[in-house]
C-alpha cells in the first residue's frame, strides 16, 4: 500500500500539492505514482518565471518503463524548481514526498481547495488498480 | 491469470512486482530494476528463465533435419555440449524465432522463446515430414539462469562436487548434463554466467539457497536493460516475420558454406544479399538528457529515416541506449525524435557494454 500524507492536496494524474508557510505551493508526484513508474532516470522542469496554468504540462518524468507528463495542479507562476533533481533522479523514488519538483506562486489559491484529499485520491488509485 | 512457473511463490516472497510476459506471471523487478542491474554487473543474480521452451531433439536424422531447419549450420558443433545461437526462417526470409541449440549425447536440446512457444513448435512439427525426427518438449524442466563475473565461482559454492568441477571445466558457449541437471556457460547478460536446467521440483530450493548465499533474484526489466547493453535481439522487438536476419544485425548466424545446404529461407536470402538498399540495425547513444524509446523515429541526414526498435536507460553508462534500424549508409551521427524534439545521437556497433566495460 502506498504512502499518502493527509497534510497534502492531490490531482487525479498523481500529482501532489503542499501549501508552505510563505504561500507558494510546492509541487511533486506521489508515492503511488513513483512506484507505478518504477526507477526514475530524467526529469525535465518547467522554467523558472513560466506561467502555468492547472492542468497544464509542467514537464516529463522519464522512468525506466515510459515517459510520463507532468501537470501542473493549479494556476500560477512558477518561482522554483528543484535542480537536485536532475542529478539524484532516483530520489524521487526514495523520497517521493521530499522530492518537489517546482514551486509556483499560486494565482488563484482556492484551487487548492478543489484537488483530493488523501482519503480521496487513495480511492482514487484503489479504483484504478 | 497467466502461467506460472515453479518459482511463482518465491517471487511473491521475494516482493517482485509481477507482470504479464507473453502469457506468463513473471517477475518486472523486486524493487528497484536499476539497482539489480547493477548487482548482475559487477557480482551476479539469478533470473527465473522457467518460462522458455525447452525440445529435445532425437532421431537418426536429427542433425540433417536441424541443418534444413536453421540458418545457422548444425554441423559446426565442434565438440559435446557446444552451444549455437541461430534463427529459425520462413520461406520469405522473416525470422519466425531466434534460439540456441546445444549438442548433446541423444542429439539436441533447443531453447526457444517463451512468447512464441506454440507458433515454434507447430512450425516445427510441421518440417519434421520425411524425416526421423521427434521433438519432446520438456516441460518437465525448470531454468535459472545465473548471471554476473560472480556467477559460477557462487554456483559451485551450493551444487555437488560433480556439478561443481563441471562449471569449472566448462568452456564459453558450452552446455553438459550432469545427473538429471543441464548446466550451461550461455547466457543474456554479456556478462560470464550459467543457464541451468533442472528438474521442476528442485528449482525453488536452488533458487533459495542461491538467494541465501546473496546471489540476488532479477527481474525482467533488469534483464531487458542488460541485453540490450550486451546488444543482444529481443525477438518480436528488434526483429520478426517480417524482417530479415541480414537487416537485424545476424548475418554472422548464417551459414552460408556449404553452399548445397538448402535451409529454409535460403534463397530468399541470397536474393537480399545482392541487395545494397537493405537497412541495417545498430547502436545510437543519446549523450543529452533523455530516453530513447521503441518506434522513436530516426532521421539520418541527406540519407532517410529510421526507426528505433529497442531502446532504454542504460545503467551502466549513466545514458541512454537503443538498437536501430536505419538506412545501410548511416555513418556514425543522426538525430531521433523525442516528444516533437530533435536530439544528436552516436551511431555505434551495437554492442555497448561486454564483462563489465563499457565500449562506446
Amino acid at each position: 500500500m502506498s504512502n499518502t500524507p493527509n497534510e497534502l492536496r492531490y490531482s487525479s494524474s498523481h500529482e501532489w500539492a503542499r501549501l508552505e508557510a510563505d504561500g507558494t505551493v510546492s509541487i511533486g508526484i506521489s508515492d503511488h505514482a513513483q512506484e507505478a513508474l518504477g526507477d526514475v532516470v530524467f526529469i525535465e522542469l518547467p522554467e523558472v518565471g513560466a506561467q502555468l496554468e492547472a492542468g497544464q504540462t509542467a514537464g516529463v518524468v522519464e522512468s525506466v518503463k515510459a515517459a510520463s507528463d507532468i501537470y501542473s495542479p493549479i494556476s500560477g507562476k512558477v518561482i522554483a524548481i528543484n535542480e537536485e533533481l536532475a542529478d539524484q533522479p532516483e530520489l524521487v523514488n526514495a523520497e517521493p514526498y521530499d522530492s518537489w519538483f517546482f514551486r509556483v506562486n499560486p494565482s488563484n489559491p482556492a484551487e487548492l481547495e478543489q484537488l483530493l484529499d488523501a482519503a480521496a485520491y487513495q480511492a482514487a488509485c484503489s479504483a484504478d488498480a | 491469470m497467466g502461467q506460472r512457473t515453479p518459482l511463482f511463490d518465491q517471487h511473491l516472497a521475494f516482493g517482485a512486482k509481477m507482470v504479464d510476459f507473453g502469457g506468463w506471471d513473471m517477475p518486472l523487478h523486486y524493487g528497484s530494476q536499476v539497482e539489480e542491474h547493477h548487482q548482475v554487473r559487477r557480482d551476479c543474480g539469478v533470473f527465473d528463465v522457467s518460462h522458455m521452451t525447452i525440445v529435445d531433439i532425437t532421431g537418426a536424422q536429427a542433425q540433417d533435419w536441424l541443418q534444413h531447419l536453421l540458418a545457422n549450420d548444425v554441423a559446426r558443433l565442434g565438440f559435446m555440449g557446444k552451444a549455437l545461437y541461430s534463427a529459425m526462417l520462413n520461406e520469405a526470409g522473416g525470422v519466425i524465432d531466434d534460439l540456441i541449440v546445444y549438442l548433446t549425447d541423444f542429439g539436441y536440446r533447443m531453447v526457444v522463446n517463451a512468447a512464441t512457444r506454440d507458433k515454434d513448435l507447430a512450425w516445427m512439427q510441421r518440417q519434421t515430414t520425411g524425416f526421423d525426427v521427434t521433438l519432446t518438449e520438456r516441460s518437465d524442466l525448470a531454468m535459472l539462469a545465473v548471471q554476473g563475473p560472480n556467477a559460477r565461482a557462487k554456483v559451485a559454492t551450493v551444487v555437488a562436487n560433480a556439478r561443481a568441477s563441471l562449471i569449472d571445466g566448462l568452456k564459453v558457449f558450452q552446455g553438459l548434463p550432469e545427473g538429471d541437471w543441464f548446466i550451461a556457460r550461455t547466457g543474456y547478460t554479456g556478462e560470464d554466467g550459467l543457464e541451468i536446467m533442472l528438474p521442476a521440483t528442485e528449482a525453488a530450493s536452488f533458487f533459495n539457497e542461491l538467494v541465501g548465499i546473496g546471489v540476488a533474484p532479477i527481474g525482467l526489466g533488469a534483464r531487458d536493460t542488460l541485453r540490450l547493453e550486451a546488444g543482444m535481439n529481443l525477438y518480436g522487438q528488434d526483429m520478426n516475420e517480417e524482417t530479415s536476419p541480414l537487416a537485424a544485425n545476424m548475418g554472422w548466424t548464417i551459414a552460408w558454406e556449404p553452399q548445397e545446404r538448402n535451409f529454409i529461407g535460403r534463397a530468399a536470402l541470397e536474393s537480399q544479399r545482392t541487395q545494397a538498399n537493405l537497412p541495417k540495425l545498430v547502436g545510437l547513444v543519446l549523450d543529452e538528457r533523455g530516453v530513447l524509446r521503441a518506434h522513436q523515429l530516426v532521421k539520418v541526414a541527406g540519407i532517410g529515416e529510421g526507426e528505433i526498435t529497442s531502446g532504454t536507460f542504460s545503467p551502466t553508462l549513466g545514458k541512454s541506449i537503443a538498437l536501430a534500424r536505419v538506412p545501410a549508409t548511416t555513418a556514425d551521427r543522426a538525430e531521433v525524435e523525442i516528444r516533437g524534439k530533435c536530439y544528436p545521437v552516436r551511431v555505434v556497433q551495437p554492442n555497448f557494454v561486454r564483462q563489465g566495460k563499457i565500449l562506446v
